[in-house]
């Protein structure tokens, strides 16, 4: 077929309806669709041709929630057997209490003594179901409630820039501020430290998202950052390869970008499936994923989780769907239990 | 009488098949999560869309499809006539057509329980604001990064005097000497889909479907300056 050809070159941005690429040798991939003999882009995006497949990478648009990704979340809500957060999406997630603390809980006990309205956490999500229903576990190395400190919101398709090629540019960052930094995958960043400190971070945070597209940025806020603080800085990760959006994008690192929470960073490529059969590692229609608690009564939402589930005190499935979840610590066996 | 036949351009000087001067932006409302901008002649329409976002009251969510849910309205300024603010049954009649003609396009099949917003408002208005307001809504849909096969182009059509005509403005709009018929259309560029038709006036069959011939080739040269607008926002450098 000598005639298929692409009309829009490889890394540039493309809108819903634009024709990509004529024949049939192409494939479309995320973000796009076939028309006839054409490969049209169905959403604004930069566009990656990987071989013959042509996906987009999303420019714009809302967090949607994906599993394993660390995020930041903000309780809104108290329910009967855990807490409703507010996690920057369409929807909200849900921390059961089992996943929530190590602690034995004691039926009935006030939960705003672990997490109180308001407050503000790092959560790993652990389920995602087609629906959207959202479980976050807050059992794993850096996930708990971030105490003091300033929220900021960027852009979640800016997050991977934030966090660098394997965590560089947080990493960069909270050296030269002294500063805790969280940067959840929802475009949250939480940052902790002196006054002055802090503004510095977030300062550079949006001079980050300004200039995401342009190549070189790690070296870039590197200076800007010795200049202000007048600290030498060496890059803990030497940078290989292209320093650019798309680079960085199509390796997406989730989570915090610190070494010693490796755990976090998996890879999260764009070609995961996601809505439609977006339930994954589990059997379908377990919907009521979360145990304990579920009497009903009390909270807005219940009706929407316990559909089909029924009243369940425990969830024995649940253990079993998370194989590639970092080796947990068994919940301690609550011996309290016999008193 | 047969004016339009006489003559080779229109009162403002337009060729029969020249839409208005058009200006479109994208981003033009920081804290929405896209915006468009869309002037055609008189006639300018700011669209914000936000989400997708948890849609209630809970009765209105669809557990397989998320919600497009349009407001178009005309600010009290907007037009010689005062417009007395709050919706009205024209609003809200405008407000469901400008949703349906954008339906066909936006896949809301990834926001299941959740709404898009789209709010339209038009700051000026000299015919043809439901067609800006459209065109105004595709960007801004774009622009949040909603999926979407295609960005829906409005026009209107018209025929005075039973000369077929794109985009007429208010002026020919109120010639009522002669037989005026004012017909909106959207379209899907991609498929030549033709996601909204209304028609207000007096026009023959045969007239009604030159009229929808006429205007499609106007529409894909406004659908490339929408697509324009969202290119150079995204522009570097």
């Amino acid at each position: 077929m000598s005639e298929d050809k692409m009309l829009v070159n490889d890394k540039e941005v493309v809108f819903p309806g634009e024709i990509i690429s004529e024949g049939m040798s192409f494939l479309p991939g995320n973000g796009t669709y076939r028309l006839g003999d054409k490969i049209m882009a169905n959403r604004l995006g930069l566009l990656m041709a990987d071989g013959k497949v042509l996906k987009t990478l999303p420019l714009a648009g809302r967090y949607l929630p994906r599993r394993n990704d660390v995020v930041i979340g903000k309780v809104i809500d108290i329910l009967m057997s855990g807490w409703r957060l507010e996690i920057n999406s369409p929807y909200s997630a849900v921390l059961p209490l089992k996943d929530a603390t190590f602690n034995y809980i004691e039926k009935g006990e006030d939960l705003t003594r672990y997490f109180e309205l308001e407050d503000y956490m790092a959560v790993k999500i652990t389920n995602v179901t087609s629906q959207k229903l959202v479980d976050v576990s807050c059992k794993g190395p850096g996930l708990q409630k971030l105490k003091g400190g300033r929220i900021i919101h960027s852009n979640t398709h800016k997050v991977p820039r934030i966090i660098g090629k394997k965590g560089s540019m947080v990493s960069m960052l909270k050296k030269a501020t002294d500063c805790k930094i969280v940067v959840g995958q929802n475009g949250i960043i939480w940052i902790s430290g002196e006054p002055e400190a802090e503004i510095i971070a977030v300062n550079t945070i949006r001079m980050i998202e300004e200039k995401a597209h342009i190549s070189g940025l790690t070296n870039m806020v590197k200076e800007h950052l010795e200049k202000i603080t007048g600290k030498t800085i060496e890059l803990e990760v030497p940078i290989e390869g292209p320093d650019t959006m798309e680079e960085q994008e199509s390796q997406d690192e989730g989570g915090e970008g610190n070494s010693s929470q490796g755990e976090y960073r998996e890879r999260r490529s764009d070609d995961r499936p996601r809505g439609g059969g977006g339930y994954r590692g589990g059997d379908r229609g377990h919907s009521g994923s979360y145990s304990g608690g579920s009497s009903g009564g009390r909270g807005r939402f219940p009706p929407r989780r316990y559909e089909g589930g029924g009243p369940r005190r425990e969830s024995p499935k649940y253990e079993e769907r998370k194989p590639e979840s970092p080796p947990q610590q068994t919940t301690p066996a609550p011996t309290t239990k016999e008193e | 009488m047969m004016i339009m036949s006489t003559y080779k351009k229109r009162l403002d000087g337009r060729a029969f098949d020249e839409p208005r001067q058009i200006e479109a932006k994208a981003g033009v409302i920081k804290k929405a999560d896209g915006s468009g901008y869309f002037k055609i002649g008189n006639t300018s329409a700011y669209a914000a869309v936000y989400g997708p976002r948890e849609l209630n009251p809970r009765h209105m969510q669809n557990p397989k499809k998320g919600v497009l849910r349009c407001n178009y309205n005309m600010l009290p300024f907007s037009g010689s006539d005062r417009i007395r603010p709050g919706p009205s049954r024209r609003s809200k009649e405008i407000s469901m057509v400008t949703e349906k003609a954008l339906w066909p396009v936006v896949n809301l099949d990834d926001y299941p329980n959740a709404v898009v917003d789209v709010f339209i408002e038009l700051t000026e208005t000299d015919a043809g604001s439901r067609c800006a307001g459209i065109c105004a809504a595709s960007i801004a849909l774009a622009d949040a990064g909603i999926t979407m096969k295609d960005m829906v182009v409005a026009v209107s059509a018209g025929v005075l005097d039973h000369q077929v005509l794109v985009d007429l403005n208010g002026d020919e709009e109120h010639m009522h000497q002669y037989d005026v018929a004012d017909i909106p259309v959207a379209m899907v560029p991609s498929t030549e889909e033709i996601t909204l038709l209304q028609m207000d006036g007096k026009v023959s069959k045969e007239e009604l479907f030159a009229a929808i011939e006429y205007v499609k080739p106007a529409l894909k040269r406004m659908a490339e300056i929408q697509r324009k607008a969202l290119k150079d926002k995204y522009k570097t450098e």
